[in-house]
């Protein structure tokens, strides 16, 4: 207290206040409204600390930034005001009397900006994968690297005593380590009403680990067994706007929850969006038999499961995966060790853009495109600026006499400059204009394209820094050229009409148009080839037919034992033609197991196979083709051990003449009675897995096959279908798909690639040529006179037109050949991620440079044809 | 043309200057206001009321004396213009027939003057 009546005595308002409330404020209010603050401050004082009566007179002093109060800042200087209004009013007029011209400037830079932004949107969502999980940073997954054949193959897939080993072990790395099921879809109920919605059984820790954002409920909602969690849109979907929390739900119409939480939706842009309910881990291991005997007899060798981890913050991902690394591989038996197993922590942020691994080693994945789009992105809009500097320029001349009146009225160069630069920035400015607008009307399109859900960041302040920023550079940039150029101009020689471009700016000019034709053609042929390589693969043989089979999840046990109650009604019916039923949808194999052993087989060999469990009549319905043998028959008997092998198979296990041979599997022993041609289950870009089918009606026959009948209506089959199936399990929803939409879906990727580089090829195209038209109407101005002398002196029009045209034809060839080498390299080493690809042939590098050609020759010709067709009188008359 | 409208707040800060007569200036009334009506508001804001109110013409001003407290600095003392006085009654007059016309409001009893 007594310091600050201290204080007091000589405290002063703050000097800095003074200083800044003198420098905006009137002169002539200068003494009052100081005296009053003067006032203010000692009033305040009296009752409040120093320090509040200052931060009181700032206040005041802010507040004394009133138009009435403010001095006229602008007022000594208020030519230079009319001078940039002036500025305004002549760039203006520029563009409205050059229509067509500004209509290209504005347009290229319109469309390289526009292709920037959306570019730059993508990419950056691409980037903010998982980042709405609180501990983005320290997640990971648990992934194993097993030798198999002597590569290393990497797969989420972990065995079940994981978890608790590395709990055990090395748990002062982890601040949560969760086991979890893979997210499959289940049959969700509530009183009458069933849906099937994707969920997971998690152990407890997961709502922290998954930082779930809970609207009722608290994160211990996975304690005790017989709880779920459900996400915000499953709680509407079941109670509206009942409170959800301790009513019970069933899952799958069996296992009975009680609803302890309800959490946010997982955002699009998470690992786990379609996660919509967790439930507890010692519910899954109660409701199978075969994860209970895991439990009481630890099994390594099965991997069936996924492991979630959130590693403390005082250690680094590199130092953890040395510790777990052997993990597995010190619990395996010595028979197993040849497995090499390593387990390794693949972190949350390379989830999304590093998912790919080749021989246990981490080799990128989705990364590549980002930055291949990010260069493409970058190209387009360097390409967009150059020409925005081409075209300026190009249309100096025209300006050349007004830089001279200018200049003999007295205009500085520095005058001058700002003029220019003022006019770039006001098209650089409507340009920028337009390409909001153009982003903010395609983005919904483009979502679609690229299945994004991204938003235009209209509120983000960042977005409109960046832009400023972006403006002011390119503005900048493109203005600073033209205006240091055209202010050079010598008024006198300009006005007497003996002014000369200068040479050197045109073989800069050149370059350029062989940088802008080199990016388009390589992006022609990559469009090309990526076209090639889908059309391709999608020609590949698929070794069944997938026309007119419907494909359904057998989803919960309401359909065990009622296949052939099923199948008898719908056939009868004529609905369909045949029905199976299978352990693996056909688009996926499920499982791929070891264990076989069959007589001359190598005894260091540990085969895998694919192996999918079908019904009799599983060929019948998806149509395979019996290469050797013959397929599965319900009179013998025998047939139930039997197994059918694919040609893969045959050639994997190395035998040339399997028909007959007898494999040892689990105990017993398996005829081989048949080989079917290769069916594609998995990826048609690779070579199909070998895989065993045998014969079982019960073990996981999850999918059902049904091949419609091809004379009645699909409509009409699918009602029929529906209606049988709810009466043999009226408490599964029923969902379908179809096996060719589920095989097209294999595509989406390339398929979302093409699209993407043909929108750019085009764009990039367009972008060049607006260059390229820039350059030549730029060339045909400047050789106006040389072309009248060469008419007068009987040159004919295509003697003219070959003059203008061959410079820039060679100009493209140049490009052509620079593109040819870095085409075909990139190219190359994309395809060398497909193991079933199309080859680059010669005649897609011919195709794409003659395009190049053609395009380059129509845009050339309208400006050396106007040139060529004038009336030399016009260009001469002036001399 | 000129604004000669009076807004609620500018017939606040005339009857405030009318009422300390010599002694309003921007920082007293300011002051006064804050006591009288409780709300809070910046010299600065006050300041700009006052001039736009000398500029209609409702108010006049002069240069007062210094004191030591201001840092010798003088002050501008403001007083109501006959304009002003006009306007004032004007607007009570006004205000005045429609609160009459207000029938729950039973005003005939209350005494003005």
């Amino acid at each position: 207290m007594k310091d600050k009546n201290h204080n007091r005595g000589n405290a002063k308002p703050p000097r800095y206040a003074q200083q800044f409330i003198l420098f905006f404020l009137k002169r002539e209010l200068a003494e009052e409204v100081l005296g009053d603050l003067d006032e203010q401050f000692y009033t305040v004082l009296q009752h409040k600390t120093l320090s509040a009566a200052r931060r009181d007179y700032w206040f005041q002093t802010f507040n004394y930034l009133r138009p009435f109060a403010v001095k006229n800042l602008s007022s000594p200087s208020s030519n230079y005001s009319v001078m940039y209004k002036n500025y305004f009013k002549v760039g203006l007029r520029n563009l409205f009397r050059n229509k067509g011209f500004s209509l290209i400037n504005i347009g290229g830079l319109t469309v390289g900006m526009a292709v920037a932004m959306l570019i730059g949107l993508w990419i950056h969502d691409e980037f903010s994968f998982n980042k709405s999980h609180d501990n983005y940073k320290q997640m990971a997954q648990f992934v194993q690297s097993q030798n198999k054949d002597g590569i290393k193959y990497t797969h989420e897939a972990v065995p079940f005593p994981l978890g608790n080993e590395i709990r055990n072990k090395y748990g002062s790395y982890f601040k949560h380590v969760v086991m979890s099921s893979w997210f499959n879809g289940y049959i969700l109920g509530y009183e009458d009403k069933k849906l099937q919605k994707v969920g997971a059984y998690m152990e407890k820790d997961a709502p922290q680990l998954l930082s779930l954002k809970l609207l009722a409920g608290d994160e211990n909602g996975l304690t005790s067994p017989n709880s779920i969690m459900i996400s915000q849109s499953t709680a509407k979907a079941f109670f509206g706007l009942e409170d959800p929390i301790g009513k019970f739900m069933t899952i799958d119409n069996e296992s009975a929850v009680a609803v302890t939480g309800v959490y946010e939706d997982f955002p699009f842009t998470s690992h786990f969006k379609n996660v919509h309910w967790l439930s507890t881990w010692d519910l899954y291991i109660a409701e199978n038999s075969w994860i209970r005997a895991q439990q009481q007899n630890p099994n390594w060798n099965n991997n069936s499961f996924q492991c979630f981890a959130e590693i403390v913050e005082s250690t680094n991902f590199k130092e953890v995966n040395q510790k777990v690394i052997n993990a597995k591989y010190d619990n395996l038996d010595e028979a197993s060790k040849y497995l090499k197993s390593e387990i390794i922590l693949h972190p949350m942020r390379d989830w999304h853009l590093r998912a790919n691994w080749e021989n246990g080693i981490n080799k990128g994945g989705f990364i590549q495109y980002v930055w291949l789009f990010g260069i493409i992105g970058l190209f387009v809009l360097i390409l967009a600026c150059i020409n925005f500097m081409n075209l300026s320029t190009a249309s100096a001349e025209k300006r050349a006499k007004e830089v001279g009146v200018r200049k003999s009225l007295g205009s500085l160069r520095s005058q001058l400059i700002s003029q220019f630069l003022t006019e770039s920035f006001l098209l650089v400015v409507l340009a920028f204009l337009f390409a909001v607008l153009i982003v903010f009307f395609t983005i919904p399109s483009f979502n679609q394209l690229a299945d994004k859900q991204m938003s235009f960041p209209l509120l983000e302040p960042t977005f409109w820094l960046i832009s400023l920023g972006f403006i002011s550079l390119t503005g900048f940039l493109a203005g600073s050229y033209p205006a240091l150029y055209l202010s050079s101009f010598e008024a006198v020689k300009v006005l007497k009409g003996t002014f000369l471009a200068k040479k050197s700016a045109t073989s800069f000019r050149k370059m350029l148009v062989v940088l802008q034709f080199t990016v388009s053609v390589s992006l022609i042929i990559g469009t090309i080839v990526v076209n090639k390589q889908i059309q391709y693969s999608k020609n590949r043989p698929i070794g069944y037919d997938n026309n007119g089979v419907v494909i359904i999840e057998g989803l919960g046990n309401d359909y065990r034992n009622k296949y052939h109650v099923i199948k008898d009604e719908l056939k009868k019916s004529g609905t369909v033609v045949e029905m199976a039923e299978s352990s693996s949808p056909l688009t996926d194999i499920w499982n791929t197991l070891d264990g076989f052993s069959w007589e001359g087989m190598n005894a260091n060999f540990k085969p895998y196979l694919a192996t999918i469990w079908v019904t009799h009549d599983f060929g019948k319905t998806i149509g395979w083709e019996i290469k050797e043998g013959r397929d599965f028959s319900r009179d013998l008997r025998t047939d139930s051990t039997a197994f059918i092998i694919n040609e893969a198979a045959a050639k994997y296990m190395n035998l040339p003449d399997p028909v007959g041979k007898v494999v040892r599997w689990e105990g017993g022993e398996h005829e081989i009675i048949g080989v079917v041609k290769d069916m594609i289950m998995i990826s048609p870009f690779e070579a199909v897995n070998p895989a065993v089918y045998m014969i079982s009606y019960f073990r996981n026959n999850n999918w059902m096959e049904l091949k419609l009948n091809p004379e009645r209506s699909t409509t009409e089959a699918l009602a029929t279908i529906e209606e049988t199936m709810l009466i043999h399990a009226p408490d599964v929803p029923f969902e379908y798909k179809f096996a060719d939409e589920l095989y097209a879906q294999k595509f989406k990727t390339e398929e979302r690639i093409r699209k993407l580089s043909s929108i750019f090829a085009i764009l990039a195209i367009f972008i060049s040529c607006l260059g390229l038209f820039g350059l030549a109407s730029y060339m045909a101005s400047q050789r106006k006179k040389e072309i009248g002398i060469r008419k007068v002196l009987g040159a004919s029009v295509f003697n003219l037109w070959k003059l203008l045209s061959q410079e820039f034809v060679i100009l493209v060839l140049v490009s052509c050949v620079l593109a040819i080498p870095i085409a075909y390299y990139g190219l190359n080493n994309w395809l060398a991620n497909y193991e079933y690809r199309t080859e680059i042939s010669w005649w897609f590098f011919a195709l794409a440079c003659l395009g190049a050609l053609i395009i380059t020759l129509l845009t050339v010709s309208y400006q050396s044809m106007k040139s060529a067709l004038s009336n030399p009188v016009d260009s001469l008359k002036s001399e | 043309m000129k604004e000669t409208r009076l807004g609620e707040f500018e017939e606040v800060i005339l009857l405030l200057v009318g009422i300390l007569d010599d002694e309003a200036y921007a920082f007293k009334i300011t002051d006064e206001f804050k006591a009288q009506s409780g709300r809070k508001v910046s010299i600065g804001s006050i300041h700009s009321t006052l001039s736009r109110l000398e500029k209609k013409g409702f108010l006049e001003s002069e240069m007062g004396t210094p004191s030591a407290i201001r840092g010798g600095r003088r002050k501008r003392i403001y007083s109501i213009s006959p304009l002003g006085k006009q306007v004032l009654a004007a607007s009570r007059d006004f205000k005045m027939s429609l609160w009459k016309q207000y029938p729950p409001f039973n005003l005939d009893n209350l005494q003005y003057g």
